[in-house]
């Protein structure tokens, strides 16, 4: 598959049939709405909906209490051990799919290759590796701190809502290498920022190791983010991909 | 094409066949195919679902019959599966429910052309105009919750106006049943309509009960739940137009009889040659279903199938814009409503009439279709190409309730 999209017969706009179009607009001159407010509307029925909300859900209290206590005076749980669990059961499910997610660009760049400029095969299992060295770091951490790293938290289940669309443009067999590697630029931009309030949060606590193993993945997820700049500005033949974000 | 619903044999039922694979084909493209191919997909989808709901509510009901209409059906379901699975996974839910009201729209105009029954070429202009009015609404949500425009979908080639009011569609059972067609004197062209929008209808009404509660938005949500009911008053409305008194196989003669009309109808029309390929293999399959069925309707109830089915099919369903007609029977007829299984204008509903009583509580709390609908005028680009953020002049929290 191509890495550049190609002129074709794309019918969406309204210049494939100006006459047509033309009619339509004429349309709604003969058949106005029947009254007269605006989308504000929408807004008001939102906000009842938002007043009686009872939120996505709950975090499920430490699977072992003596466990909990010991690491509260460790202070690696900090003062809000709840946040603190479901934000690293949030990065552990994230990086759970994240393995999964470079598992479908192997193999979609085994089934069409790369670009010039493009990732490699090694490149792209080495990223999927550290993901799920990540993810095994984070199943250690949870557990070790009482929690149950088989647990769907609100900010997991928050996040896989978010990269719902990251997950669909990859797999989607239509999609090209390099516009695949579009959708994983919005995960890694996203699994950067959640590296480093994870990193905030554990430093703030006290977990002096925790701190120096989440550094370290941070480091990587950065690695990550710069190949995918870099790869993506290749396909679209920019000479670089660091005038991004933060650059 | 011309096919000979009496003597053309198609595929044998024992040759049809499937692999997984061929069940799960690429799909048409959602920017480049012309948007027909995106309606016929649909209400194929509809006709094979409406082929397997019929055949378990048959077999629950004859012991004998459920053999055959396993075997029958094992195709048919496959055949659902290759269709419905057209549908490409770029095209969201409500991009989907757009389509499904462009073939409400489009189809449901085109039946109400070619009915030659006067009554229920009503029937047809009746319904339309309230599928009309839910394209409408939902273009209003896509515009409003996800700042997209209907027209990628639509093409230009469907209207987005208002209709008869959703919030005024919502009637009592009672006024929902229409009179039906006379077995013994309907031509083949009117049972065959009826079958269609009763597939249509229910399958729409089926993807709204399955994907609405997946819309985040509550505006989203309670829009699917208001049209939903419509959409099971519609099947309600277009079921009881076919007659009740029709055997079970001769019922099951007609099932693939308009399979065999819908598929032909694509083919006459598709411009994807793939897709084509496609509409004309399943034409010859369901050539074989209705011919072992029409083998059992004969050998079972002893009567000449040329009783129910003609040899020459009908012209196809014309899969264009009726835009001119559409708009022509808005301007007539919008203010009709129906009391019993007659249309007659809302003037003559009175505060006691069941339907208004029932109306009234629905709406008490508030319709959506008007909520999300609210002053709404489409536009190219949606209608910030046109006007700004209304809440950049003042909070939602302030509007009169």
């Amino acid at each position: 598959m191509a890495n550049h999209v190609e002129i074709g017969l794309n019918r969406t706009g309204i210049a494939t049939s100006p006459r047509l179009a033309q009619e339509m607009v004429e349309g709604t001159r003969e058949f106005p709405p029947m009254t007269n407010g605006d989308e504000r509307t929408i807004g008001l029925r939102r906000g009842e909906y938002v007043r009686e909300s009872e939120g996505l859900g709950s975090v499920p209290p430490p699977t072992s209490l003596k466990g909990m206590a010991k690491t509260a005076l460790q202070g690696v749980l900090g003062q809000r051990p709840t946040l603190m669990l479901d934000k690293l059961s949030e990065r552990l499910a994230f990086e759970r799919t994240g393995v999964r997610l470079y598992e479908a660009l192997i193999s979609k760049l085994e089934a069409a290759g790369s670009f010039e400029g493009g990732p490699t095969r090694e490149e792209l299992v080495e990223m999927m590796q550290e993901e799920y060295a990540h993810y095994n770091l984070l199943t250690d951490v949870v557990a070790k701190m009482g929690g149950d790293p088989t647990v769907m938290t609100p900010s997991a289940d928050l996040h896989a809502t978010i990269t719902r669309g990251v997950m669909e443009a990859i797999v989607d067999a239509r999609t090209s290498l390099a516009q695949a590697l579009e959708a994983l630029l919005v995960a890694e931009l996203a699994d950067g920022d959640a590296w480093d309030s994870l990193i905030e949060l554990v430093g703030e606590a006290g977990g002096e190791i925790e701190l120096q193993l989440f550094e370290s993945a941070a480091m990587e997820e950065a690695k990550h983010l710069e190949r995918v700049r870099t790869w993506i500005a290749a396909s679209q033949n920019r000479a670089s991909g660091e005038l991004s974000l933060g650059a | 094409m011309t096919i000979d619903l009496l003597k053309d044999r198609g595929t044998p039922l024992d040759q049809q066949r499937f692999t997984w694979k061929e069940l799960v084909q690429p799909p048409y493209s959602k920017l480049d195919d012309d948007a027909f191919t995106r309606v016929r997909v649909i209400l194929m989808n509809g006709i094979e679902s409406e082929s397997l709901r019929f055949s378990h509510a048959c077999s629950r009901m004859n012991r004998d019959l459920q053999l055959e209409l396993a075997k029958v059906r094992r195709v048919e379901q496959h055949q659902q599966t290759l269709v419905n699975w057209l549908n490409p996974p770029d095209q969201n839910v409500l991009e989907t429910t757009i389509g499904f009201e462009q073939v409400a729209i489009e189809v449901t105009a085109a039946i109400a052309l070619a009915e030659p029954d006067p009554y229920l070429a009503q029937v047809y202009r009746f319904g339309l105009l309230e599928d009309f009015d839910h394209m409408y609404r939902y273009s209003a949500l896509m515009d409003r919750v996800e700042g997209k425009d209907a027209n990628n979908l639509l093409q230009s080639y469907t209207d987005v106006l208002p209709g008869r009011p959703t919030a005024v569609e919502h009637r009592h059972p009672a006024d929902d049943l229409r009179t039906p067609y006379d077995k013994r004197k309907a031509a083949l062209i009117t049972k065959l309509h009826a079958a269609t929008l009763v597939a249509g209808e229910f399958q729409t009404h089926d993807y709204y009960m399955t994907v609405g509660p997946t819309y985040a938005d509550p505006i989203g949500r309670q829009l699917y739940a208001e049209i939903a009911s419509i959409e099971e008053q519609h099947v309600t409305q277009y079921e009881s137009i076919c007659d009740p008194t029709e055997s079970w196989l001769e019922k099951w003669l007609l099932h693939e009889a308009n399979e065999v009309y819908n598929y032909y109808s694509c083919v006459e029309s598709e411009g994807n040659k793939r897709i084509k390929a496609i509409w004309e293999r399943f034409l010859d399959y369901e050539l074989g279903h209705l011919q072992h069925v029409r083998a059992l309707f004969e050998s079972i109830e002893r009567r000449d199938a040329a009783e129910v089915l003609d040899s020459k099919l009908p012209k196809p369903i014309a899969y264009e814009s009726h835009r001119e007609f559409v708009r022509t029977v808005l301007r007539n007829e919008v203010g009709l409503t129906a009391m019993g299984p007659a249309f007659v204008p809302f003037s003559q509903e009175t505060a006691e009439s069941p339907s208004v009583i029932y109306r009234s509580h629905m709406n008490s709390e508030g319709s959506p279709t008007n909520l999300v609908a609210d002053g709404y005028v489409w536009s190219p680009g949606t209608e910030l190409a046109t006007k700004p953020p209304m809440a950049g002049r003042g909070s939602s929290a302030a509007l009169p309730v």
